[in-house]
């Protein structure tokens, strides 16, 4: 029988991988956006976990904003990386530096 | 049964999320992350969250990944300068991740989020509906939240297009209205003059 320890578990792995995506993968933006997605994935995982083992449809409701701010961010995030990379014609974080006074 | 289906989906989802984070090119790390999100909503379909589920994969699976898909092939990436020191930092960034996941282990663990501590809910008829319910919180509980969340959406499709839009001054374009406009005068101009004489056969 599967128990809430199980999907905590779970979320906390799938949480890893993500700050260990941000760690190795410091130079591309795509891939620092989507190891952000892993994470948010993680915290909604915890959500629904808590939601179904409380009988409280609360945490399901929280996950479904996550969800929308997520969108928004993926979306505003991606429009940057557009504006940057055809301003500077490499999405480098090292050389994302300009406003350095 | 339930533990066989739910350790299938969890290696899935691990396998695919660690792909994410190491495969060379990210278009593969995109679909890699695609299969991630299924996975996930199937994990999500066995704790009875059925509307989230589909969300996810509408929403995530058939909005945001397929911007990101479009983003990364769009743009010419160089992916040997960007992979460059990444044993480097796998050398804190491991350790690092595997504390993380040791301390989150040691307060989520079995001993305190165990069967006994909680113990699983009963399974609803099949005639209860996830999203009806759902939609009736929504709509009562948190309809303020609820209009926050569109008017976030909206900022966001704003921004989106205002940043990516740009003038430029140099492209053809026709103007309509101008076109229509346009009366015989502004084109054509019939000069009036005398008819010259002919004269012996050089043309001029």
């Amino acid at each position: 029988m599967i128990s809430l320890s199980h999907f905590l578990v779970l979320g906390a792995i799938l949480f890893c991988i993500g700050v260990a995506g941000i760690f190795l993968n410091r130079k591309n933006v795509i891939v620092l956006l989507m190891a952000i997605e892993l994470m948010l994935l993680a915290v909604n995982m915890n959500f629904v976990a808590f939601s179904y083992f409380l009988s409280d449809l609360s945490g399901q409701v929280f996950v479904f904003f996550i969800l929308t701010v997520a969108a928004a961010e993926a979306a505003i995030g991606l429009a940057i990386l557009v504006v940057w990379f055809r301003n500077r014609r490499t999405i480098n974080v090292e050389q994302l530096d300009t406003l350095k006074g | 049964m339930e533990s066989v289906i739910f350790y299938l989906f969890s290696a899935v989802l691990v396998a695919s999320s660690l792909a994410v984070i190491t495969v060379r090119n990210p278009v593969h790390a995109v679909l890699f992350l695609v299969l991630a999100f299924f996975t996930c909503a199937a994990i999500w379909l066995m704790m009875e969250a059925e509307f989230l589920a589909i969300t996810l994969v509408l929403v995530y699976v058939g909005a945001v990944m397929v911007l990101f898909l479009f983003v990364v092939m769009m743009l010419d990436i160089n992916i040997s300068v960007l992979r460059e020191g990444f044993v480097k930092n796998a050398y804190v960034g491991v350790p690092v991740a595997l504390i993380v996941l040791l301390e989150l282990i040691a307060v989520v663990g079995r001993k305190e989020f165990g069967l006994e501590q909680m113990p699983a809910p009963v399974r609803h008829a099949a005639d209860y509906s996830n999203t009806k319910e759902l939609g009736r919180v929504l709509y009562t509980d948190y309809v303020y939240a609820f209009e926050l969340a569109a008017v976030v959406l909206v900022v966001a499709i704003i921004a989106a297009i205002i940043l990516t839009m740009r003038r430029r001054p140099n492209t053809k374009v026709q103007n309509i209205g101008e076109q229509v406009a346009v009366r015989r005068d502004d084109r054509v101009r019939i000069v009036k003059m005398a008819s010259e004489k002919k004269n012996d056969g050089s043309a001029t």
